[in-house]
């Protein structure tokens, strides 16, 4: 094991007692195609995600790993191939994708909390207009989320006023808020200074050892190391190699994967 | 070496300095006039020059306005009293003519028995339209203002005033008719409702009901054509009424800019455009003079009316063009924040994407408002009687021929009082919305 990883370890027990896999499926990609313009970003895609699944996917940059999961929720679109998440087909019917994108929680490298609302109006906007949740009920689950995030007394700031750590914390909770099935996260901490990672990741393990399906697009290795259960490389768009950490980590396949690895873990 | 300077090195304080005022050169307003005023050579000479050019202007002007003259019946009668006061050919401003006459230049020919109601009129508006305003004040009081224009019409124009009731009545009906749509058949049919049944309504239903309810029930005060507003009033009118329109269709026809249908995006480029590359000027001659060629004869369809339609026209495309401006500057970051949530597009717009995209707009909004409302004198050509057109006739009179300055200053300070509310609000709403959100 790496120093990362025994660090997200030695940090904290992991309880492992919820992070179980079931054998209900989450989201089923098949034969998924996709192209801006005339270039081939994604290729041939195929991965079925399981209830309760971690999966960590990493790549050189401009290898697809974003686009993969921002087709999940329709904020790209594909062009070829079927995405089925949670039982309903995304298709240009604009109904599924509205119902999907509220059953998928989705967190952005640079956070996109609303700057002109306060941190607790950020957390009850979407139940309060999407899910008709009465106002009192929806403060009462933002705040219950702030305060697993950890930031329950910030919560009549605004985002332009708290730290990156914190923002990110927020749009987790934001996300949280509408009590969805599977997260994705596109590169959550990769905006965020070294000190401010840490309670980001923490608050992601948290989530992890509750069940949540998560899809994590992240260059945190300790992380993949202590709570994936799957890691999958990508690179030109498709995927190259998929493992079980320990193995994907100490026993590399491909020529590609190794000289990923080396250049990320070798200092 | 290392000892040499010890000796000499050697320092200690037996007494305590206490604090001392600053030189007198270095506070107050003597440092403020030599770093402001007189801070280098070429400082001196723009302060020397600014100052000359300021005096030459104030001597000839200060005489002018301090020597003037009130009561008069006219111009001739006010030089007499200049001559006698202040010797012949003395600098005097001739304010007796706004005396004689500020009630034309703020009504035109307005009846003067229902002066109260203009007055009032406005009064109901600027309450009206308070809490739109001022954020600070209860929602629930945004009821009253969706009332004001009903209540300001009704008052400004008077007749029965079940019209105005039987006009707001059909808002009323095309709410219930896109809640019955939603239930019905979703979105799309409860839009088509909302939009059709009210039109439906106002063609056919809206006037027989109102006569109905006048036959009943007679009450309303008496009807003033639209040919009797004039003045700073008419100006008025038609600058705030423009204003008011202009907002949500210039926000619609942004939104229709950047939209991905290909019809819609078409229709709002080719809209904004075409109004926006044409002057007001041209736009106002077809609203007078082209619009009867289109019109079925013997239309009689409201000449003020059709100026403020051309007049919300135009502005809205200047509107639609400044708000783009704002949802460009906007990271892409807050349309995939509002799309994960699952938020639908008109919720994103209005609950995400508009408030900040407006406020960074507001300068360039407020800036197009004050140029519309300046540009209402341009009425003036198509026969209007607004301000400018009764200068013109005041002084065709025989009284007042060959004044001007007076009649202009009057206008020109009216005009600014307005506008300048206007930048100041819109200041106000700047670090309002800075303070609350940095």
């Amino acid at each position: 094991m790496t120093d990362a990883a025994l660090e997200v370890e030695q940090r904290r027990e992991i309880d492992r007692s919820q992070m179980t896999v079931s054998d209900e499926v989450a989201i089923q990609i098949t034969e998924m195609n996709k192209w801006f313009g005339s270039f081939h970003v994604l290729r041939d895609i195929n991965l079925t995600v399981y209830r309760g699944e971690r999966i960590v996917i990493c790549g050189p940059s401009g290898s697809g790993k974003s686009t993969l999961i921002r087709c999940l929720n329709a904020l790209e679109e594909h062009q070829a191939g079927r995405i089925v998440v949670d039982g309903t087909e995304l298709s240009s019917d604009l109904k599924n994708i509205d119902t999907i994108r509220s059953e998928v929680g989705m967190v952005f490298q640079h956070f996109n909390l609303f700057p002109h609302l306060t941190i607790l109006e950020n957390c009850t906007l979407a139940p309060l207009w999407v899910r008709k949740t009465p106002k009192k009920e929806a403060e009462e689950t933002a705040m219950h989320f702030l305060e697993k995030v950890k930031i329950p007394e910030q919560a009549d700031k605004y985002p332009g006023q708290l730290s990156g750590g914190q923002q990110q914390r927020v749009a987790i909770a934001r996300s949280l808020c509408m009590k969805p099935r599977i997260m994705l996260f596109d590169e959550p901490t990769s905006a965020l200074d070294p000190e401010m990672i840490k309670e980001v990741l923490d608050t992601m393990i948290e989530l992890a050892e509750e069940g949540m399906t998560m899809l994590c697009v992240t260059h945190e290795m300790g992380f993949a190391q202590a709570v994936a259960n799957r890691v999958i490389f990508m690179d030109q768009g498709q995927i190259v190699e998929q493992n079980e950490p320990k193995e994907f980590f100490n026993n590399p396949q491909s020529d590609r994967t190794k000289l990923f690895l080396s250049q990320i873990l070798g200092h | 070496m290392s000892d040499t300077h010890a000796q000499t090195v050697r320092f200690v304080r037996d007494s305590m300095i206490e604090p001392q005022e600053p030189p007198i050169s270095e506070t107050g307003v003597i440092r403020w006039v030599r770093e402001n005023l007189f801070s280098g050579w070429l400082n001196i000479l723009l302060t020397v020059v600014s100052l000359a050019v300021i005096y030459f202007a104030l001597s000839h002007l200060l005489p002018w306005f301090l020597q003037m003259v009130w009561n008069a019946g006219s111009l001739s009668e006010c030089r007499e009293i200049r001559n006698e006061r202040y010797g012949p050919d003395a600098a005097s401003a001739c304010f007796a003519v706004i005396r004689e006459r500020w009630h034309q230049l703020l009504f035109g020919f307005y009846p003067v028995e229902a002066y109260w109601r203009a007055v009032l009129g406005f009064v109901v508006f600027l309450a009206g339209m308070s809490p739109v305003l001022f954020t600070s004040l209860p929602r629930k009081l945004l009821w009253a203002s969706a009332a004001t224009p009903f209540v300001c019409y009704a008052l400004f124009w008077g007749g029965s005033i079940w019209g105005p009731v039987a006009t707001a009545l059909g808002f009323a009906i095309g709410a219930g008719a896109y809640s019955l749509g939603f239930r019905a058949g979703g979105k799309l049919a409860a839009s088509i409702a909302a939009i059709v049944v009210p039109i439906l309504y106002w063609l056919f239903l809206a006037g027989p009901l109102a006569r109905a309810l006048t036959g009943i029930a007679p009450i309303g005060l008496p009807f003033i054509p639209s040919d009797d507003f004039g003045g700073f009033m008419l100006s008025t009118i038609i600058g705030l009424s423009a204003i008011l329109l202009s907002l949500p269709l210039g926000i619609l026809l942004a939104l229709g800019r950047q939209s991905h249908l290909f019809i819609i995006n078409k229709v709002s480029i080719g809209f904004i455009e075409i109004i926006r590359g044409v002057p007001l000027i041209v736009w106002l001659f077809t609203a007078s003079l082209l619009l009867n060629y289109f019109l079925p004869p013997g239309t009689n369809f409201d000449l003020m009316l059709r100026v403020i339609i051309m007049a919300t026209l135009f502005s809205s495309a200047y509107i639609a063009e400044v708000v783009r401006g704002g949802l460009a500057a906007l990271p892409s970051g807050q349309y995939e924040g509002a799309d994960s949530l699952g938020l639908d597009y008109w919720q994103s717009m209005r609950l995400i994407i508009l408030p900040q995209a407006l406020k960074i707009s507001i300068p360039g909004i407020v800036n197009t408002f004050i140029g519309l409302f300046k540009d209402t004198t341009l009425v003036v050509f198509i026969g209007l009687l607004d301000p400018i057109g009764l200068s013109n006739s005041i002084r065709a009179t025989t009284e007042w021929n060959g004044i001007y300055w007076e009649l202009f200053v009057f206008i020109g300070v009216l005009f600014f009082i307005c506008c300048f509310s206007m930048s100041r609000y819109s200041i106000y709403l700047e670090r309002k919305l800075q303070r609350e959100n940095r």
